[in-house]
């Protein structure tokens, strides 16, 4: 199959930051969970190229931290100490991509912590933590989006073709789900499940969650698809030929949907992303100590955080440039699946 | 008409039952968990739980405190919060209609900047104040809301320009009343920017579209034929032609602002339904949970029988269409 070369881009540059955070293990120099109580609130860590003398160096070099004596957070570089940057370092150990035990990580520095992106309360490194909780976000959303496709594909198919009073019945049920505001319904729906539970089941308590409020819309979608594939000459004749109806829906039917299927996806991964991220912001998501982009935005809800410590917010940026990609996706899918379409794709929703 | 409205409100009605239903079936999934944290406590003796659980209905099967609800309901009330130890109608109340004067008035707002500026980005289709405005757009729509309010509030902090939370400030009551307003909008300013920002992008880009549609229409090429002025032909025959798909969206916008709030009002500490319905969820405070779920329904149900109503006046066709039937 041809695909427009837009989509091909919007195609290799989300892989590309899916990979990223795929790989945290190896890009992070830090275990996210590990802790450093000497350097709470560490700003981001200096990369030197130029030594005491001035001179350009080849070797990027980093000074120790000094706390100062009786405060908190107030830090300077021992400038007396130069520790060079070095790369494939060994360090903590890591699963990369879950399987391969590893301890190689691309940089890293002897002696002293490099945090690129500071540290949070604990000391821990900010840089590590945001690509773990990436991992944790993103697959979060990615699980998500494929629970809420496969019930809004059963529901839909089963309403577009069965007809009849299944139909009504499922439809005046998605009605339900969409006359509800959004956050609303994923509140109402976590508040009545398990409050306190450990990082993996929250994770999968979450993903159930978001998964199952958000099936009305796609089914609704699939059921036009299928309720107008039904009508067309080749099922019928499929039909006539005495073929019969799990066949039909399997060879004829259920593969028109795809194109309704992948929009939706590029539409509801970010959403869903953010449905993580707001649900372990407000604590009720993924809890520490495990990372998630949720729990490392949720350090700013302390004032003093908020007004003392400028990189604790860096981590929300990582959010755009994942927007961005899934919007850009989605538009290109449109316009791809359906060119008459053009002005609709871009116009964005939000939830 | 009559029969138009009523068949609206009635299925209204209809939704609003069927999300109580819906909500309650929840609940189901974990009936009284406020009281099997007491359990934990060794102070509070076994027999006083199952009392308290019998006082408050919780020890009945789901049907019978359904029931129990709706008769309340009834009666105007919406049920008691375990953790307040106060009826939930009031509590609620308030709170309700902070959320509401915050998202009625930016909404006005939101609509206010969309529709000329949508209207002004049709206009100029393919040139480069529209390319400019799409890029805009384009721009605020990746910034997710949770961002957008954490950034206006650090804004707040490093710039000292704006109150940092509530609605208003300590003794606000004593102030004449035009510096309480000025504080009052000082408190608003934030979290209305917030929400604004955060639906404009989607109202823009509607509105260009349902501009478009409109503007090569032959009638309105007739109507600038027979000179009417620019700002006639766009603000009355224009704009009531693209009414239908605009009053649609209105009613839609309603729950993306809805939700919008919800994380707005927790990040900007707006007391409002957030906040109330985080502190009941951390609580496991049933009867608060099921009241502001249904209070939002309210508002999004009765935010499209407006828009279907406006929707009634502004496109004859379905006037017509009723009429015909």
């Amino acid at each position: 199959m041809k695909l427009p070369r837009n989509l091909w881009a919007w195609i290799v540059a989300l892989a590309a930051m899916h990979a990223v955070i795929a790989c945290a293990g190896f890009l992070a120099p830090y275990d996210p969970a590990e802790q450093d109580r000497e350097h709470p609130y560490a700003p981001p860590t200096t990369i030197h190229f130029r030594d005491a003398r001035g001179d350009f160096q080849m070797r990027p070099f980093v000074h120790p931290l000094r706390r100062e004596a009786d405060s908190f957070g107030q830090y300077t570089e021992d400038t007396a100490a130069a520790i060079p940057l070095r790369f494939s370092v060994a360090g903590a150990r890591y699963r990369l991509l879950g399987v391969v035990p590893s301890r190689l990580h691309l940089f890293g520095a002897a002696g002293a912590r490099v945090a690129l992106l500071g540290t949070d309360g604990f000391g821990r490194d900010q840089f590590s933590r945001l690509l773990w909780g990436g991992q944790i976000s993103l697959l979060a959303g990615l699980a998500a989006t494929a629970l809420t496709l496969a019930f809004g594909l059963l529901i839909g198919a089963a309403a577009g073709f069965r007809g009849g009073w299944t139909d009504e019945i499922l439809m005046r049920l998605a009605e339900l789900f969409l006359a509800l505001p959004w956050l609303y319904l994923l509140f109402a729906l976590r508040a009545f499940l398990p409050l306190t539970v450990s990082p993996l089941e929250a994770f999968f308590l979450v993903v159930g969650v978001i998964g199952v409020v958000g099936w009305a819309r796609p089914a609704r979608l699939v059921r036009g698809v299928v309720l107008s594939a039904k009508e067309r000459d080749y099922v019928r004749a499929a039909r006539g030929f005495g073929a019969s109806g799990g066949y039909i829906l399997r060879r004829h039917i259920l593969p028109q949907t795809a194109s309704v299927l992948l929009t939706q996806a590029a539409i509801l991964a970010p959403q869903y992303v953010l449905a993580e991220v707001t649900l372990s912001f407000l604590g009720l998501g993924v809890p520490e100590p495990a990372p998630s982009w949720g729990n490392l935005l949720a350090n700013l809800q302390q004032y003093s955080v908020l007004t003392s410590y400028w990189w604790m917010s860096l981590p929300a940026l990582a959010l755009t440039p994942f927007f961005l990609g899934y919007l850009g996706l989605a538009s290109a899918l449109q316009r791809w699946a359906d060119p008459s379409k053009m002005e609709a794709s871009n116009l964005g929703t939000r939830w | 008409m009559t029969r138009y409205v009523l068949r609206r409100i009635a299925h209204a009605a209809l939704l609003l039952t069927g999300v109580s239903l819906l909500t309650f079936l929840f609940t189901a999934l974990t009936p009284g968990k406020y009281f099997d944290e007491m359990k934990l406590n060794p102070q509070i003796a076994p027999g006083t739980i199952a009392a308290l659980r019998a006082q408050y209905g919780v020890d009945q099967p789901l049907p019978a405190r359904y029931a129990r609800w709706v008769s309340g309901l009834l009666r105007g009330e919406l049920g008691y919060s375990f953790a307040y130890g106060a009826p939930v109608g009031p509590l609620v109340g308030v709170r309700a209609r902070n959320t509401l004067l915050l998202t009625a008035v930016a909404m006005l707002l939101a609509w206010g900047i969309a529709l000329p500026l949508g209207i002004w980005s049709a206009e100029r289709e393919d040139r480069w104040p529209d390319h400019l405005l799409t890029a805009a757009t384009g721009a605020l729509l990746i910034v997710p809301d949770l961002v957008l309010a954490l950034g206006l509030l650090l804004f707040a902090v490093r710039s000292g320009w704006f109150p940092t939370g509530g609605m208003a400030a300590v003794g606000a009551e004593s102030l004449a009343w035009a510096a309480r307003g000025r504080d009052y909008a000082l408190h608003l300013a934030l979290p209305v920017a917030a929400l604004v920002l955060s639906t404009l992008p989607m109202l823009v880009r509607h509105v260009r579209a349902a501009f478009l549609d409109v503007l090569d229409s032959s009638y309105l090429r007739a109507a600038r034929g027979h000179g009417i002025s620019r700002r006639r032909l766009l603000y009355h025959h224009a704009l009531r032609a693209a009414a239908n798909p605009l009053l649609s969206l209105a009613g839609f916008s309603l729950g993306t602002l809805l939700s919008g709030s919800l994380i707005i009002e927790v990040v900007m500490s707006w007391p409002g339904l957030g906040p109330l319905l985080l502190e009941a969820i951390l609580a496991r405070d049933l009867y608060v949970v099921i009241a502001g779920v249904l209070l939002s329904t309210v508002f999004l149900a009765g935010g499209n029988l407006v828009a279907d109503l406006l929707l009634y006046w502004a496109d004859p066709r379905i006037r017509a269409e009723r009429a015909g039937t």
